[in-house]
C-alpha cells in the first residue's frame, strides 16, 4: 500500500496486486480495488443466503456483506485462524468484505508474465480467474475481481 | 471559466426545479379560473408564475422558453388588465400551453427536441393579443397605483457581460415589467471603432427611467443572476406627493430556501432519483443553534471529567443528560430537513382528475385537504404513482355517471376527497369518493370463480374486499367488467408496501369507498422492538407489533400437521418460528418456554416465536441493498449500541409468505363445520 510515488509510471505497464493465501495456494487481486484490510470482527448472519455469505459487518456505520473467499471460489471452508483477515474491496460502488486465510504481499507483474487462459485442472471456478502469474519462485492465481464480487453481489441494482 | 460553468449548472438546475413548481401553480390556477373566470387574484398568481419562468429563462438564454412564456404573459397581462375575458376558447389554448411549456422546459433540461406543437400553440396565444382591439397604447398596461415612485436605474454591464450568454435585453424587459418606463437612454459613447470592435464584448450601458411600486431591493433582484457581470445604480428622482405618506414596503423577510444536495437519499435508496431539497432557512438556523448547544454540552462533560468527587459526578450526569436530549433533537431536526409537504404530489392531481372526468363523461369535484402534511422527500416521489392510481380509480370506477347519480338522488357532481394528516408518527392519506361503493357479493362471486377461495369458506366482508388487492383479480375485472374498481390495485398495494406502509379500504354499497394509506414519516428511522432469538438480536417494527406474551402449551396447535397456529381468544394466528427462518441454531424451540410477539400486516396477524423481548427504541435503517442485495423477510439492518449489526424484520413479506388467516379460517368455525358434517 505504501508504494513509492515513482512507481506511478511503471504501474501502468506492471499491474499491482495484493496477494493472499487460501491454504497453501496463493491468490491475488488488483490492488486498486482494495479499500482496506481488517482483522476478523463480529459478523451478523443473514438469513436466506448461500452459506459462504457469512453475513454483514459494521464498517464505520456502513453495513457491508462479508463473503468467505474459500466458499466463493468453491473450496472447502476452514475455521478462522489467527491470521484470518477481511479484505474490503470496492467494486462498482459496492463495498464488500472477503474473508481470506491471510494476506501476503503486494506484487507487481509484467503483462508478459501473466498467462491469460490457464488450465487450473478444475481446482477453482475458471470463470473467476483472470490469469496465472509465474515468477521464479511463485505461482499466483489472479482473480477477476468483478466476477468474484458479482457472483454474490448483483451489480444491476447499484445506484 | 470552468468554475463559472459549474456554478451556472447549479443555478440552472435550480431554475428547472423552480420552473416545475411554477408550472404546477400555473396549471392549478388555470383550473381555478374555470370555476371563477373573473378572479383577478388567480390571474395575478398565474401571471407571476409565467413571469418568473420567463425572467429566469431569459437569464439562462433558453430562448424557446422565453418566447413562449412571453406570449403567455402578454395574454395574461390583458386578462389582468381586464381587456380580455377568460373565455372557453382561451381555456382551450391555455391548458395545452401548460403542457407545451412543461415540454419546453424539459427539452431544455434534457437537451431534447422541443414539443412539435409549441409553435402552433404560441401562434394561437398570439392571436388573442391581436384579434381583440387594444384599448391601451403600446406602453405597458400595468396599473400604476399610489405607491409608485420614479427611479432611474442605471444598467452598467461589464465588457465580458455576454461571455455567459446573458442577454442585456432580458434585464431591461424585467425592469419594464415592474411598472411604467418613463424614459430610456442608451449610452453608446464607449463603443469602439468598427475595426477594433469585439462583437462579443458589451460596450453599451443603459439609463432607464421607471415609475414603479417596487422597492430598491426588489429591483436589485433583477440583477441577482448577473451581479458579477453587471453593475447597477438605482436613484430616486422625485417622490410623488401622494406616495410620500405611503410606507415603502420592506424587502421580504420570509425565510428563503437553500438547497441541500440529497446525497443521503441516493445512498439509501438505490435506483431512487437523487435530487435536491429546498429547505427553509429557518430549519437550517434551528440546526445551527442546536449544534452549538451540543458543543456546549460536550464542553461541560470535558470540564466535569477533570474533577473527581460527588459534585463532579452530578455535573457529569447533568451534562450527559443534556447531551442526550440535544443529540436526539438534532437527529429529529436533521430528519425534518428531508420532510417536504405532500402538496408537491397533490399538485398534479387536479389536472389529472379534470382530464379523466371529461374523458369518461363524469362530473367530478376534487377536494384536497392537508396538503401541508410533511413526509420524507424520498417517499413523496414514490407516492405519486400509487396516489394517482387511487384517484384515477375513484373517478373511473368509484363514481357513477351523472344520470345514474341523479336517479339515485345524489348530486350530479361526484366528490373525490383526498385528506392527509399525521396520526401517531404516521402519515395517513385517504382517498374517498361518494360513488357506488363495492359490491361484496359480486366480489365474492368473482373470487370463487377465479379459485381464490372455496364457496364454503367463511369470510368477513373485509376479507372479501381484500380480494381486490389480489394480483390477477383486477385483470379479470377488466375483462368481465363486473365490479369495475380494482384496476392494478395489487400494484398500488405493492408500491405502498415498498414504502413500509399499508393500504386498507372501507366501503358502503351505494354511498362510496375510502382507501386509507398509512405510511411512516420516513424510511430512515424506525421505531422498533428489539427481540432476541438465540444469540442474535432482531428488530421488529413497532408499527406492526400488537402484543407479546408467553403462550400456555394448550394454545399451540398444529393444523393439518404442517403449519402451527396459536389459539388467541378463539381466533387462530399462524406461528412463525423466527429461529428456523433466520437459521439460528441456539434458540428456544418450545413456545411455552419462549415468547410470542404478535404482529399485524395487511389485516393478517402472525405470532413470531422469539426467546426474549429486549426493549423498544429507535433504529436507524441501513439498507442491505447499498452493498449487497435485498434479502427475503428483512427490510434492512441497523447498528446496535455495541456496534453489532442487527436485522430488521419485514413483517409484510413474512405475512405474504405465511398461509393467510383467511385460508385457515378460525378454529371454532372449523370445529362447528366438521360437527355438522358428522351429524
Amino acid at each position: 500500500m505504501s508504494t513509492p510515488q515513482s512507481s506511478d509510471a511503471k504501474s501502468s505497464e506492471r499491474g499491482q496486486y495484493l496477494s493472499f493465501a487460501l491454504g497453501t495456494d496463493e491468490y491475488a487481486i488488483e490492488i486498486l480495488r482494495v479499500q482496506e484490510i481488517l482483522s476478523i470482527c463480529p459478523i451478523t448472519a443473514l438469513p436466506q443466503t448461500p452459506p459462504h455469505v457469512r453475513g454483514v459487518m459494521n464498517l464505520r456505520g456502513a453495513v457491508v456483506p462479508v463473503i468467505d473467499m474459500r466458499g466463493a471460489l468453491g473450496l472447502a471452508t476452514e475455521p478462522y485462524g489467527k491470521f484470518t483477515v477481511i479484505i474490503v474491496l470496492s467494486v462498482k460502488g459496492r463495498t464488500v468484505g472477503f474473508v481470506v486465510d491471510s494476506v501476503s504481499d503486494v506484487l507487481s507483474f509484467d503483462e508478459s508474465a501473466i498467462e491469460r487462459s490457464p488450465d487450473l485442472g478444475g481446482r477453482v471456478d475458471a470463470s473467476l480467474v483472470s490469469g496465472i502469474a509465474r515468477t521464479q519462485d511463485r505461482f499466483v492465481v489472479l482473480l477477476d475481481t468483478d466476477r468474484v464480487v458479482g457472483a454474490d453481489v448483483p451489480f444491476g441494482l447499484a445506484a | 471559466m470552468s468554475e463559472i460553468n459549474i456554478d451556472m449548472d447549479g443555478l440552472l438546475e435550480m431554475f428547472f426545479e423552480e420552473a416545475e413548481e411554477h408550472l404546477t401553480a400555473f396549471e392549478n390556477g388555470l383550473l381555478e379560473l374555470e370555476d371563477a373566470p373573473g378572479n383577478l387574484e388567480v390571474v395575478a398568481r398565474i401571471f407571476r408564475a409565467a413571469h418568473s419562468i420567463k425572467g429566469a429563462s431569459g437569464t439562462f438564454g433558453l430562448t424557446e422558453v422565453t418566447r413562449f412564456t412571453h406570449a403567455l404573459e402578454t395574454v395574461l397581462d390583458r386578462l389582468r388588465a381586464g381587456s380580455l375575458a377568460y373565455s372557453r376558447e382561451l381555456a382551450q389554448v391555455f391548458l395545452p400551453s401548460v403542457d407545451v411549456l412543461r415540454g419546453l422546459v424539459r427539452a431544455a433540461r434534457e437537451g431534447t427536441a422541443a414539443p412539435p406543437e409549441a409553435a402552433q400553440i404560441r401562434l394561437a396565444l398570439e392571436a388573442f393579443v391581436h384579434t381583440v382591439p387594444v384599448t391601451t397604447t403600446s406602453t405597458e398596461p400595468v396599473a400604476v397605483k399610489s405607491g409608485a415612485r420614479d427611479v432611474i436605474v442605471r444598467v452598467l454591464p461589464k465588457l465580458e457581460f455576454m461571455s455567459r450568454g446573458m442577454d442585456p435585453l432580458a434585464i431591461l424587459r424585467d425592469l419594464a415589467d415592474f411598472g411604467e418606463i418613463v424614459s430610456r437612454d442608451v449610452d453608446a459613447t464607449s463603443v469602439p471603432e468598427l475595426d477594433v470592435l469585439d462583437p462579443e464584448q458589451m460596450h453599451l450601458s443603459f439609463r432607464i427611467g421607471l415609475r414603479t411600486e417596487k422597492t430598491d431591493a426588489e429591483i436589485a433582484e433583477v440583477f441577482a443572476f448577473v451581479d458579477d457581470l453587471c453593475a447597477f445604480k438605482i436613484e430616486e428622482v422625485a417622490v410623488p406627493v401622494r406616495a410620500a405618506a405611503t410606507e415603502i414596503e420592506p424587502a421580504p423577510v420570509e425565510p428563503g430556501p437553500v438547497t441541500v444536495k440529497d446525497a443521503a437519499n441516493s445512498a439509501k435508496n438505490p435506483g431512487a432519483p437523487a435530487g435536491t431539497i429546498r429547505v427553509s432557512t429557518e430549519k437550517v438556523d434551528k440546526l445551527l443553534d442546536l449544534v452549538s448547544e451540543i458543543v456546549i454540552a460536550q464542553a461541560m462533560i470535558v470540564d466535569a471529567t477533570r474533577d473527581r468527587g460527588n459534585e463532579a459526578e452530578t455535573r457529569l450526569n447533568e451534562a450527559l443528560l443534556s447531551l442526550d436530549r440535544h443529540t436526539r433533537e438534532l437527529q429529529e431536526r436533521v430528519m425534518s430537513i428531508r420532510m417536504v409537504p405532500l402538496a408537491s404530489v397533490f399538485g398534479r392531481l387536479p389536472r389529472m382528475v379534470r382530464d379523466l372526468a371529461s374523458a369518461v363523461g363524469k362530473k367530478v369535484r376534487l377536494v384536497v385537504e392537508g396538503e401541508g402534511t410533511e413526509i420524507d422527500k424520498s417517499m413523496v416521489e414514490q407516492l405519486s404513482d400509487p396516489l394517482t392510481h387511487l384517484v384515477r380509480n375513484a373517478v373511473d370506477h368509484g363514481l357513477e355517471f351523472p344520470e345514474d347519480r341523479i336517479k339515485k338522488g345524489k348530486p350530479e357532481e361526484g366528490i373525490v376527497r383526498i385528506r392527509a394528516f399525521h396520526q401517531g408518527g404516521n402519515v395517513i392519506i385517504e382517498v374517498s369518493d361518494d360513488g357506488k361503493g363495492l359490491d361484496t357479493a359480486q366480489i365474492r362471486d368473482k373470487a370463487e370463480r377465479l379459485g381464490f377461495v372455496s364457496p364454503e369458506a367463511v369470510l368477513t366482508s373485509e376479507q372479501i374486499h381484500d380480494f381486490i388487492f389480489h394480483a390477477g383479480f383486477s385483470t379479470a375485472a377488466k375483462v368481465t367488467d363486473v365490479s369495475g374498481r380494482g384496476v392494478g390495485m395489487d400494484v398500488v398495494k405493492r408500491n405502498v408496501e415498498a414504502l413500509k406502509g399499508s393500504l386498507s379500504l372501507s366501503t358502503q354499497l351505494g354511498s362510496g369507498t375510502a382507501m386509507r394509506l398509512r405510511l411512516p414519516l420516513t424510511l430512515a428511522i424506525v421505531d422498533g422492538l428489539a427481540v432476541r432469538v438465540g444469540r442474535q438480536t432482531f428488530v421488529v417494527p413497532l408499527l406492526s407489533v400488537l402484543e407479546s406474551f408467553r403462550p400456555s402449551p394448550a394454545q399451540v396447535r398444529g393444523v393439518l400437521g404442517t403449519s402451527e397456529v396459536i389459539d388467541m381468544r378463539g381466533t387462530s394466528v399462524p406461528m412463525v418460528r423466527l429461529h428456523e427462518l433466520m437459521s439460528e441454531p441456539d434458540a428456544e424451540r418450545d413456545p411455552s418456554r419462549a415468547l410470542l410477539c404478535i404482529v399485524e400486516a395487511n389485516g393478517t396477524n402472525l405470532a413470531l416465536l422469539v426467546d426474549d423481548v429486549i426493549g423498544q427504541a429507535q433504529f436507524v435503517v441501513k439498507s442491505l441493498e447499498v452493498n449487497y442485495r435485498k434479502v427475503n423477510y428483512l427490510m434492512g439492518a441497523t447498528i446496535l449500541g455495541d456496534g453489532r449489526v442487527a436485522m430488521i424484520i419485514d413483517v409484510q413479506s413474512l405475512a405474504r409468505n405465511t398461509p393467510r388467516a383467511g385460508a385457515i379460517t378460525d378454529v371454532s368455525a372449523l370445529a362447528s363445520h366438521s360437527a355438522s358434517e358428522a351429524a
